[in-house]
C-alpha cells in the first residue's frame, strides 16, 4: 500500500523532472543542427558557434557582462561581508532590511527606482550604472552566505584567540577571516553569476553601447529566433554549470541561492 | 564589540544601500507626484536656464490610475496569473519536494541538485527555450494540431497565449517552490507517521492530519517566493504573451521606456512595491499563526 | 598569587556575582562549583578578561588586572568546547600562543613538540582537530593553553563533553600534569564528584556568592548550609530542635522522630532552643532486623518504604514515623539475600553519633 503510493510519486516526480531538463535539452539540441530553423533535425553542426565568436556585437555584449559581473561580485564581496558579520553579530533592524528587500522585491522595481536615480543625479547610462545597481542586489546573497557562516563559527574560538595573546586586528586576520573566507568566496561567484545572468535591472540601467548578454539575446529573441542564440545559451549554461559547482565547493548550501 | 569596529561594519554597506536602494525607492513616491517633461522622463527639479527650483506637486497621475478600470483590472489580471502560477507551482512541487524528502540520504543531495541545477541556468535562455517548443513550427504545437485535427477542430497557435505563460512562469519559478518545502518536509520526524498509523490513520489520513499541517510553513514561504517574483513579471508576457497575455510589470516597462511617462510609470511601481510588502506580510503573519498555534 | 576583592557584576537585572572575595594560592588546583548561573563561569571570564567587573578588583601576583585586555593577561584558558582552531593543524594551533608573543621560529618548533610530549600525542602534530577523538581534542587544547607557560590555568568546564570512561581517566591526567607543570589551575564545574577528586580546595557558589570554600573532604563532610550538604553528594537533611549542648555533644530533638545525640564538629556551637539541621550521609546508616544486630548509638525502627538495587549497592528509603524517609546506602559486599530487605520489611535504623553533622539554621 505505502510501497504503491511512493511509487505514484516517482512516478509523478519522473514526469517533473523531464518538465524541468526538455526545454534545456532543446535548447543545447538544436545549437548543433544544422538548420536555420529549430524544428526538425538536419545534421551535426558546430556552424552556429563560429557564427558566435564573429559576431562582434555578441562579443562586446560578453566582454560587457564579464566586466560588469567582476566589478559587482568583488564590491559586493567586501560590502557583503561586512554586512554578513554585522547582521550576525549585532542586533540592528535597518541593515537587515535594507540587504533583503532589494533580493524579495519584484527586480522591475530596482531596475526603474535605480533608472530615475541615476538620470536625475546625471550618472549616464552604461557599465558604471549597471555595476551600480547589480551591487545593490548582489550585497544580499554575499550577506547571507557569510551570516550563516558567521552563525555557524563558535564564538569562543576568537575569545581563544584573545586569551592566547592575539590582538583584536590578530584575532580577525588570523582567525575570523579563513574562518569566513568559504562564505566570502562562495557569495561571491553566486554574485558573479547572478550578475551575468541579470537580465530586468540591466534593462532598465543599461544604456546603449553598454549591452550585455542576457540584453543581447533578449533584442536577438525579439527580432527572429536563431540558432546562434542556442549557441551562445549552450555557452551560458555551461559557464554557469562550473560557476556554481565551484561555489558549493566552498559552502555546499551555495546551490540553493537564498532559497 | 567597540564602537568603532561596530561603525565599521554596518556604516559602508547601509549607506550603499540607502543610496542606490531606499533613496531611489522614495524619489520614485515623489516621482508619482510630479509632471513628465518635456521630452518624456521627469520633470526637473531643477531648471538649468533660470536657476529656479520647483517642487508642485500634482494628484493627476493617480487619478489617472482610478479614472478608468483599466489599470485596476490589470492588477487583477497580474494577480490571478500570480495565483495561478503558484498554485500550479505547489501541485507540482509539493509531491516532488515529499519524493526527495522520503528518499535515501544519500539520493537527496543529488536530487535536490537536479531540481535546482535548471534554475541557474540563464532566466532569458529558459524563456527562449519555451520560445522553442510553442512556435507555429515546433514539434508540441504540431502535435496538438494534428491530434486536433483528428476531432476536426481548427489548430490553435499555443505562442503568444496565457497558457504559454503561466507554462513558462512555473517552468522557471518552481524551484522557488520546492525548496523551502523540502526544507520543511525533510525536518519532519519519521516516527510522527508510524505514530499515526499505529493510532489507526490510514495514508491519506496521515498526509492530511499530520504531513499536511506540518508543512504549511513551508508552504507559505514557498508560496511567496513564488508570487512574488511573477507579480513584477515582465519579461516572460513580454516574450512569451504577445498582446494577449499583459501583466503590471510590461505596463510599468512600457511607461517607462516606451511612452516615457515616468511620473505614471511611478504610480504603477508604487503600487506593485504596495501589494508586494502587503503579501510578504500577509505570508509572514499566517506563517507565524501556524507556527505559534 | 591571585586575590579577588568584592566583585561584583550585573547583566541588566540579574545579579551575576554579589561581592565575591577569594584568595588562590601558588601551585593550587582550585576549583568554582556551583549549578548553572550561579556565577562561576561569569568568575572566570573575568579572570580572563573577557568580561569586566562592575566593582571590585582583581590581583594577579599583587596587579590589578581589571581594564587589561585578556590578551595582555599571562593566564590562559581550555574552553568547554575546547576551541581549537578548525582551519589549523594541531602543530600550528599550539604553535599560535608563541606566534603572537613573537617566539623565534626554530624555538616554537621545539616547544610545540615538547607541548605535543607532554600530553602524550607527539605524532599528532599535523593533524586537523576535525580529525582527533574528543580525549585528543582535550588534550591538544590543555597543550595550547599552556605551551606559552601561563601564571594561571583557567579551565571551563573541560570534561562535560566527554564520555564517563575517559572523563575518569582525564580527570587523573589533570591531576598528574598540574603536579608536573606546577601552575595554579582554576578549574570551574557543575559535577560535585570531579571537584572533589580534582581539587585541593572548592568555592562553592550560589546565586552570584560562594557559599563554603574549604577542603573536599571538609566539605562533604561539614556542610555549613542546607544548599552545600544538598549540593555535593546525597544526603539525609533531618530537622531538629537543640535540647542540651556542651562543647563536645548536643542533644536534639528530631522532629516528629525523637531525641539523639550527636557528636559536635569543632566550628560548630549551638544554643539551648536553637533549630538546626542534621545531616546524614546515606552510607553512614546502617540497616538491620534487629537490633541487637547494631552497635551504634543512635537508632529508631522504620519501614523499607523502597529499594534501588545499582549493583554494587543497594539504595533503601526507610520510612520512620509520619511520613519522613531516610535513605541508606549498603554496599552488597556478601552474597546473601538474607541481607537483603524487601519493601514492607520491619527494620532498625541506627548511626553512630559522630556521624551525623549539625548545620544551625537561621
Amino acid at each position: 500500500m505505502a510501497r504503491g503510493r511512493m511509487n505514484w510519486l516517482k512516478l509523478f516526480s519522473t514526469a517533473v523532472f523531464v518538465f524541468l531538463y526538455l526545454p534545456l535539452l532543446i535548447v543545447v539540441v538544436y545549437s548543433f543542427n544544422d538548420s536555420k530553423l529549430n524544428a526538425e533535425w538536419v545534421g551535426f553542426t558546430l556552424k552556429w558557434y563560429g557564427v558566435l565568436f564573429d559576431d562582434t556585437e555578441m562579443l562586446t555584449a560578453a566582454r560587457n557582462s564579464l566586466l560588469i559581473a567582476t566589478f559587482s561580485a568583488a564590491v559586493a564581496a567586501l560590502l557583503g561581508t561586512l554586512a554578513g558579520m554585522a547582521m550576525s553579530r549585532l542586533r540592528l533592524r535597518l541593515l537587515p532590511a535594507l540587504v533583503l528587500a532589494p533580493v524579495a522585491m519584484p527586480d522591475i522595481l530596482l531596475g526603474v527606482s535605480l533608472l530615475i536615480l541615476f538620470i536625475m543625479l546625471n550618472i549616464s547610462l552604461g557599465l558604471v550604472s549597471v555595476i551600480l545597481a547589480h551591487i545593490t542586489f548582489c550585497i544580499g546573497y554575499v550577506a547571507l552566505s557569510v551570516q550563516a557562516r558567521m552563525g555557524s563559527m563558535d564564538d569562543s574560538l576568537i575569545e581563544a584567540a584573545r586569551d592566547l595573546g592575539a590582538s583584536p586586528w590578530q584575532a580577525f586576520s588570523r582567525i575570523t577571516l579563513p574562518l569566513l573566507a568559504p562564505g566570502i568566496i562562495a557569495g561571491a561567484l553566486m554574485a558573479f553569476t547572478l550578475s551575468i545572468d541579470d537580465f530586468v535591472v540591466t534593462f532598465f540601467t543599461a544604456g546603449v553601447g553598454s549591452s550585455t548578454l542576457p540584453l543581447q539575446i533578449y533584442s536577438m529573441v525579439k527580432i527572429a529566433v536563431t540558432p546562434e542564440v542556442n549557441a551562445i545559451s549552450t555557452l551560458l549554461m555551461v559557464v554557469t554549470l562550473l560557476l556554481v559547482t565551484l561555489a558549493s565547493r566552498f559552502n555546499k548550501h551555495a546551490l540553493r541561492g537564498t532559497i | 564589540m567597540g564602537r568603532w569596529s561596530r561603525q565599521l561594519l554596518t556604516l559602508p554597506p547601509t549607506i550603499y544601500l540607502l543610496i542606490f536602494f531606499a533613496i531611489p525607492t522614495v524619489i520614485m513616491l515623489f516621482a508619482s507626484f510630479r509632471f513628465p517633461g518635456d521630452y518624456g522622463g521627469l520633470a526637473p527639479w531643477y531648471s538649468i536656464e533660470d536657476g529656479s527650483y520647483a517642487f508642485d506637486l500634482t494628484w493627476e497621475n493617480w487619478q489617472r490610475l482610478f479614472e478608468s478600470t483599466i489599470y485596476l483590472e490589470l492588477f487583477v489580471k497580474s494577480l490571478g496569473y500570480a495565483v495561478i502560477t503558484t498554485a500550479i507551482c505547489l501541485l507540482l512541487g509539493y509531491p516532488l519536494a515529499l519524493m526527495v524528502s522520503r528518499s535515501e540520504k544519500k539520493r537527496r543531495d543529488l536530487l535536490l541538485l537536479l531540481i535546482i541545477l535548471p534554475f541557474w541556468s540563464n532566466f532569458l535562455v529558459r524563456i527562449y527555450a519555451w520560445m522553442i517548443i510553442f512556435s507555429p513550427t515546433g514539434a508540441l504545437t504540431m502535435a496538438v494540431n494534428s491530434l486536433l485535427d483528428l476531432f476536426g477542430i481548427a489548430p490553435v497557435s499555443l505562442m503568444y497565449s496565457p497558457t504559454a505563460v503561466i507554462v513558462c512562469m512555473v517552468y522557471v519559478h518552481l524551484p522557488f517552490m520546492v525548496l523551502p518545502l523540502y526544507a520543511n518536509l525533510e525536518k519532519h520526524d519519521p516516527a510522527l507517521l508510524d505514530a499515526a498509523s499505529d493510532l489507526g490513520a490510514s495514508g491519506w489520513q496521515r498526509f492530511w492530519r499530520v504531513t499536511w499541517p506540518l508543512s504549511l510553513p513551508g508552504v507559505y514561504a514557498g508560496s511567496i517566493l513564488v508570487f512574488i517574483p511573477v507579480l513584477g513579471m515582465f519579461a516572460i508576457p513580454d516574450l512569451l504573451g504577445g498582446t494577449n497575455a499583459i501583466m503590471i510589470g510590461n505596463v510599468i516597462k512600457q511607461q517607462f521606456i516606451e511612452s516615457r511617462d515616468w511620473p505614471f510609470g511611478s504610480v504603477l511601481s508604487i503600487m506593485l512595491t504596495i501589494a508586494t510588502i502587503a503579501l510578504v506580510w500577509l505570508g509572514t503573519r499566517s506563517g507565524h499563526r501556524v507556527k505559534h498555534g | 598569587m591571585l586575590e579577588i576583592r568584592g566583585i561584583s557584576k550585573k547583566f541588566g537585572d540579574f545579579e551575576a556575582l554579589k561581592g565575591v572575595d577569594l584568595h588562590i594560592g601558588a601551585g593550587e588546583f582550585f576549583t568554582l562549583l556551583g549549578p548553572s548561573g550561579c556565577g562561576k563561569t561569569t568568575l572566570l571570564r573575568m579572570i580572563a578578561g573577557f568580561e569586566a567587573p562592575d566593582s571590585g578588583e582583581i590581583l594577579l601576583e599583587g596587579k590589578d588586572m581589571v581594564g587589561t585586555p585578556p590578551e595582555q593577561r599571562p593566564v590562559h584558558t581550555v574552553f568547554q568546547n575546547y576551541a581549537l582552531f578548525p582551519h589549523m593543524t594541531v602543530a600550528q594551533n599550539i604553535a599560535f600562543p608563541l606566534q603572537m608573543a613573537r617566539v623565534q621560529a626554530d624555538e616554537i618548533d621545539a616547544r610545540v613538540q615538547q607541548a605535543l610530549d607532554n600530553v602524550h600525542l607527539p605524532d599528532k602534530a599535523g593533524a586537523y582537530p576535525a580529525a582527533l577523538s574528543g580525549g585528543q581534542r582535550q588534550r591538544i587544547a590543555i597543550a595550547r593553553a599552556l605551551v606559552k607557560r601561563p601564571r594561571l590555568l583557567l579551565l571551563d568546564e573541560p570534561l562535560s563533553a566527554l564520555d564517563a570512561k575517559m572523563r575518569e581517566q582525564m580527570q587523573i591526567e589533570l591531576i598528574n600534569l598540574q603536579k608536573e607543570v606546577g601552575i595554579t589551575f582554576i578549574y570551574v564545574t557543575h559535577d560535585q564528584g570531579e571537584a572533589l577528586a580534582l581539587s585541593h580546595r572548592i568555592a562553592v557558589m550560589n546565586q552570584g556568592k560562594i557559599a563554603q570554600l574549604d577542603q573536599p573532604a571538609q566539605l562533604y563532610n561539614h556542610p555549613n548550609s542546607r544548599f552545600v550538604a544538598d549540593f555535593i553528594g546525597q544526603c539525609n537533611l533531618l530537622e531538629a530542635t537543640v535540647t542540651d549542648s556542651d562543647r563536645h555533644h548536643a542533644d536534639l530533638e528530631l522532629h516528629h522522630i525523637g531525641p539523639v545525640r550527636v557528636s559536635l564538629a569543632p566550628a560548630v556551637t549551638v544554643t539551648k532552643g536553637q533549630r538546626c539541621l542534621l545531616t546524614l550521609r546515606p552510607e553512614k546508616i546502617r540497616i538491620a532486623r534487629n537490633l541487637h544486630a547494631l552497635v551504634d548509638e543512635t537508632h529508631f525502627c522504620g519501614k523499607i518504604h523502597d529499594t534501588l538495587y545499582l549493583g554494587d549497592v543497594t539504595v533503601y528509603k526507610v520510612e520512620l514515623a509520619q511520613g519522613i524517609l531516610l535513605e541508606a546506602l549498603l554496599a552488597n559486599s556478601g552474597n546473601h539475600a538474607s541481607e537483603r530487605f524487601a519493601v514492607g520489611d520491619s527494620v532498625e535504623v541506627a548511626w553512630n553519633s559522630s556521624a551525623g553533622h549539625l548545620i544551625a539554621e537561621p
